[in-house]
């Protein structure tokens, strides 16, 4: 924390000096060819630079940045857990890097075999039939699973299931990858104790529902106790059940959600499966299916025949969701998680994930209250509501100057000042203790003195950003 | 190994704290009947056994450097400074979040800005977002906000010259829609556009390398109210006349080639760029630049109202993640390359392959088929090309690809790309082979 | 929170405002500051026929977007310009510099089912 760096760091275009260059190529052993004329570019307005200077530049610029291998990151619904250093060592051997996607897959046998094993393992997670690595993400997942039901149902004739089932607890990719399917959604309160509310959702299924999306464990870090029972009435009024397994963190090795009802879902693999998050990405958003929805999975898929391995589009596949074979280098790590982790490492991920979470929240619920009187699953909610001028967002800009990432805030929008905490199975009982008592003395400041807060965070790279005026008055890119 | 800290006695002192007297209690919401013994996966492995494992495998492919490599075909082999990986593989940079916490995010955030700076200028557009899975979902985003931006207009112009990849991502993107595509051949100036027409997507160049200038082709889609959308290969925009500059509304790009390995196909970059116009139709992440409240610069996410945490149902996407990582690496791959040294990778890139173009083309029985390419060109063969390429492997040579590998029916097509890898004796060699093969 | 008098309104805080012959269009005090600082209006071009229910265009804070609701039908004739530049004008002065479109109304008999002044107070919790 304290190592940050606070100084300005300009940008490329202002440390640029004419001439330089921080890489050069061998020089060209070929004639030169002209380029038409009216075709040929007359400038290029990009940088020039030093190698060392692109070095310094890049390097401050990370040091701006909290991370999980910096601090604390206790973000809900992100899973911020370790990503383990021997993903990052088997992900960068050029056996991987430099192997073409389109060569003949006899001479990509290795790689097809660990996108066949990635594909086994996560299958049997998750308890489903079959699995496709193509997703390059959760929300692309999503998509995949969505439009795998809609191909369902149009092969069924049933063209007037337009309506996709939607728990107002839900992450915002659900009804927007339902628009991108041409789906209309509807929402469903959740009830009392957290979970979907069982009169709404029966009032609401009838014969022009596609199906519904569950996130189970919710996004207040609840256990869909119903889930059977969800997943009965919808597919009794003739819907599918679409999983998001964003939070699957909190399951792995305790319950296969393929064998309560789930039809499809997808896994984060940047989430449960630990590969990093980049600063947003790219991620990996295995979709699996049961026997109803197996044959629509996007291709190709991964297959074995007499130790032979080959790619191979699924029977009725919704077709491809991206060119090539997914995030490929994503997937090596989340396979080299897999191995390490094993199926007794996973039931520790999901036992420890879920004693860490509520840990904390008894560490914490006497001072920020938690809306919810049950067990969490893997992260809790809890009100930021600590004091009447204090708003959730303070808090979390305050936890800076105490050296942590600030959890979700002001989500799920069922809760009003929420924050939203998964603190991972990875952080140990000493840094969750020290977190719990930075949240308590936050909270004495509140009351004692709210301008502390209002004025957060104090030590850090900027202080609050004016938002208004980047939204008002767009500046996207470098005007030198 | 599972990454868990505890030990033994605190793992208790926990349980005490929350009050419970075992893990198990915690779960005591998930009915009994579902929970599980055990997966039937292999028990945990230490690192040495799972590194040596996934090397195992990896030693099981054909890397480039094993063959004189001259297979393109929409994935790149092209050289990555080492400052690229040593520096995007920081553990600040690859272990943080979306940066929603602006304070604790500017490296992200500037490096975001960055990268959005030097492609807008690459491009020609006013502004290109943080990224998408890759060049094909970013296309058929680009279609699908297209098709939204001309309400009422179903009629999309899809040239038959495009990465089939990308025709079937489309495809599967806008399966649920009333859009017509209607395929086009040859000059894009030439597509029959009427006023029923969203779009026209121009490939430049075309999977087959031919490329045509854009200008009429946009001036024409502009006349009859339609959008002029651009597949581009971005580092050919370092020579040639950039999209925007010919009048692009909406570039989209596969940005694996600006410094990013094959990773036998991902994760790769999906640039999208657009005008002024648009902005705020266009999906994906954008970093805007601002000041905190003693007028430091900085910067945020910003224009989020577009997108699925704040508009659910109604944002222009889905999408949430970026290809934070590979965008980070293209980012610090333009810095170091900069102006002339992009401008010298095409260049030689461009050289290279109009020399091996004008070898292979006096070969009896071979023909070059475009006439304007820039690395990439599309080339009749006198036999079957798959078997030009079995014959070619065997002297650890990748001649490109043999079009029947997508359409069947094109057995005597090969497809060869020459990039700033390959040296003029490698590309003799090719050339003597390729005359060898069909003796 | 102001409640302009002369003007009327839908639940979902959009006003009607006789001008002469015409409506201006907007939306309310309460709505202004319920979204706090606006950073974008999209408008509908003039010359396009709404009618009343209908969705004209939408107006943004940094984390939220809302869609605007004709109080009442009509084509549009006028489009502020103005807020398009600077949309702090809706929150600066929403029934005035701050308005968003003006309407020669189709369907004049709408205004009078709008919610008066007095009304729309009572739903907004303002007594």
């Amino acid at each position: 924390m304290n190592a940050m760096n606070m100084r300005d760091e300009p940008l490329v275009y202002e440390l640029s000096r004419e001439g330089r260059i921080g890489c050069s190529l061998p020089r060209s052993d070929v004639p030169s060819k002209e380029i038409p004329l009216e075709i040929a570019r007359s400038e290029l307005d990009l940088p020039e630079l030093d190698e060392l200077t692109v070095v310094r530049h890049f390097t401050r610029l990370s040091q701006k940045n909290f991370s999980i291998d910096t601090e604390f990151y206790p973000l809900g619904s992100c899973t911020m857990k370790y990503n383990p250093k021997a993903n990052e060592v088997v992900a960068s051997n050029p056996g991987w890097k430099n192997l073409h996607p389109l060569v003949g897959e006899e001479y990509a046998q290795g790689a097809i075999e660990l996108l066949w094993r990635l594909q086994e393992g996560l299958r049997e997670v998750g308890g489903f039939a079959a699995a496709s690595l193509q997703p390059a993400a959760g929300a692309h997942g999503e998509l995949s699973g969505v439009l795998m039901i809609h191909a369902a149902l149009k092969e069924r004739g049933e063209t007037k299931r337009k309506k996709m089932l939607i728990p107002d607890s839900a992450h915002g990719t659900n009804p927007a990858s339902c628009t991108m399917a041409g789906f209309t959604t509807q929402t469903i309160p959740s009830g009392l104790d957290g979970g979907v509310d069982m009169e709404a959702l029966r009032a609401a299924l009838d014969d022009t529902i596609a199906g519904i999306m569950i996130t189970n464990p919710n996004t207040l870090g609840l256990f869909e106790k119903n889930i059977e029972d969800i997943c009965r009435l919808v597919h009794e009024a003739g819907g599918f059940v679409y999983g998001d397994g964003a939070n699957m963190n909190a399951l792995t090795g305790v319950f296969k959600p393929g064998r309560s009802g789930i039809d499809v879902m997808h896994f984060n693999l940047h989430k449960t499966f630990s590969t990093p998050h980049g600063g947003g990405g790219p991620g990996a958003g295995m979709v699996a299916a049961n026997e109803t929805l197996a044959p629509y999975l996007p291709g190709p898929i991964a297959v074995k025949a007499d130790s032979v391995y080959r790619l191979e589009m699924p029977a009725k596949s919704i077709g491809r969701v991206k060119a090539f074979h997914g995030n490929f280098g994503v997937l090596v790590r989340a396979y080299c998680y897999l191995l390490m982790t094993g199926s007794d490492g996973l039931r520790q991920v999901a036992e420890n994930a879920v004693l860490n979470a509520n840990y904390l929240k008894s560490l914490l619920e006497k001072v920020y209250p938690v809306p919810y009187k049950r067990h969490c699953m893997h992260e809790f909610v809890a009100k930021g509501a600590i004091a009447d001028t204090v708003h959730t967002l303070d808090i979390a800009k305050r936890l800076i100057d105490y050296g942590f990432h600030p959890p979700t805030i002001y989500f799920p929008l069922i809760v009003q000042e929420a924050l939203m905490i998964e603190p991972t199975e990875t952080e140990s009982k000493e840094t969750l203790d020290l977190f719990a008592e930075a949240m308590k003395r936050i909270a004495e400041e509140a009351s004692k003195n709210p301008e502390l807060l209002h004025d957060a965070p104090h030590i850090a790279p900027v202080a609050r950003l004016d938002e208004v005026m980047a939204a008002r008055y767009p500046i996207l890119c470098y005007r030198g | 190994m599972s990454f868990v800290p505890h030990t033994d006695p605190e793992r208790a002192a926990m349980l005490k704290g929350i009050g419970v007297s075992s893990i198990e209690d915690l779960f005591s919401d998930i009915p009994e009947h579902l929970r599980i013994e055990g997966l039937a996966l292999p028990g945990a492995v230490s690192e040495i056994e799972a590194i040596d494992e996934v090397e195992t495998l990896a030693d099981r492919n054909v890397q480039t450097k094993d063959m004189d490599w001259f297979l393109g075909a929409g994935a790149y082999y092209g050289y990555i400074p080492a400052v690229v990986p040593a520096l995007a593989g920081r553990g600040e940079f690859l272990t943080a979040y979306t940066p929603y916490q602006p304070e604790v995010s500017q490296g992200t955030l500037q490096a975001i800005f960055e990268y959005q700076s030097m492609t807008a200028k690459l491009l020609g557009m006013s502004v290109v977002n943080a990224s998408h899975y890759d060049g094909a979902t970013a296309l058929a985003e680009a279609v699908l906000m297209a098709w939204k931006a001309k309400e009422g207009r179903n009629r999309i112009f899809l040239p038959k010259d495009l990465h089939p990849e990308y025709s079937q991502v489309i495809a599967t993107y806008c399966t649920s829609f009333d859009i017509e595509f209607i395929r086009y051949e040859g000059d894009p100036a030439q597509a029959p556009i009427d006023e029923r027409t969203a779009a026209i997507i121009i490939a430049y160049p075309g999977f087959s390398g031919e490329m045509y200038p854009i200008s009429k082709a946009s001036e024409k889609a502009h006349e009859k109210g339609a959008l002029c959308i651009v597949q581009a290969d971005p580092l050919m925009c370092a020579i040639f006349k950039s999209p925007g500059e010919q009048g692009a509304d909406i570039v989209t790009a596969e940005g694996q080639c600006l410094g990013n390995p094959l990773n036998f196909g991902g994760p790769y970059l999906g640039m999208m760029g657009t005008t002024d116009a648009l902005i705020r139709r266009m999906p994906g992440r954008i970093v805007g630049q601002t000041k905190d409240k003693f007028g430091k610069r900085g910067f945020v996410l910003t224009l989020s109202t577009r997108e699925q945490h704040i508009r659910r149902e109604k944002a222009v996407s889905n999408i949430c993640s970026n290809q934070g990582l590979s965008m980070l690496q293209t980012c610090i791959y333009l810095a170091t390359l900069g102006k002339n040294g992009l401008q010298e990778v095409a260049k030689q890139s461009y050289d290279k392959a109009h020399y091996a173009a004008q070898l292979i083309d006096i070969i009896p029985g071979y023909h070059v088929v475009p006439k304007l390419f820039f690395r990439e060109f599309l080339v009749e063969t006198p036999d079957s090309a798959t078997k030009i390429v079995e014959a070619l492997n065997k002297k650890s040579i990748m001649p490109g690809l043999a079009l029947s590998h997508y359409y069947p029916e094109r057995a005597n097509e090969l497809l060869i790309c020459v990039t700033e890898m390959n040296t003029k004796a490698q590309i003799e060699k090719l050339a003597s082979a390729l005359k060898e093969a069909v003796k | 929170m102001a409640i302009d008098k002369n003007a009327r309104y839908l639940e979902s805080h959009e006003y009607a405002k006789p001008e002469g012959e015409l409506m201006v269009i907007g939306i309310s005090d309460h709505a202004q500051a319920e979204l706090g600082d606006v950073v974008f209006v999209e408008l509908p071009n003039v010359g396009k026929e709404l009618d009343k229910g209908v969705v004209f265009g939408t107006i943004e804070s940094v984390k939220a977007a809302s869609d605007l609701y004709m109080p009442i039908s009509g084509k549009v004739v006028e489009v502020n310009e103005e807020v398009k530049n600077d949309p702090s004008l809706v929150n600066k002065d929403c029934y005035g510099s701050g308005w968003l479109i003006k309407v020669a109304p189709t369907k004049l008999s709408e205004f009078e089912s709008l919610l008066d002044a007095e009304s729309y107070g009572t739903s907004i919790g303002e007594v």
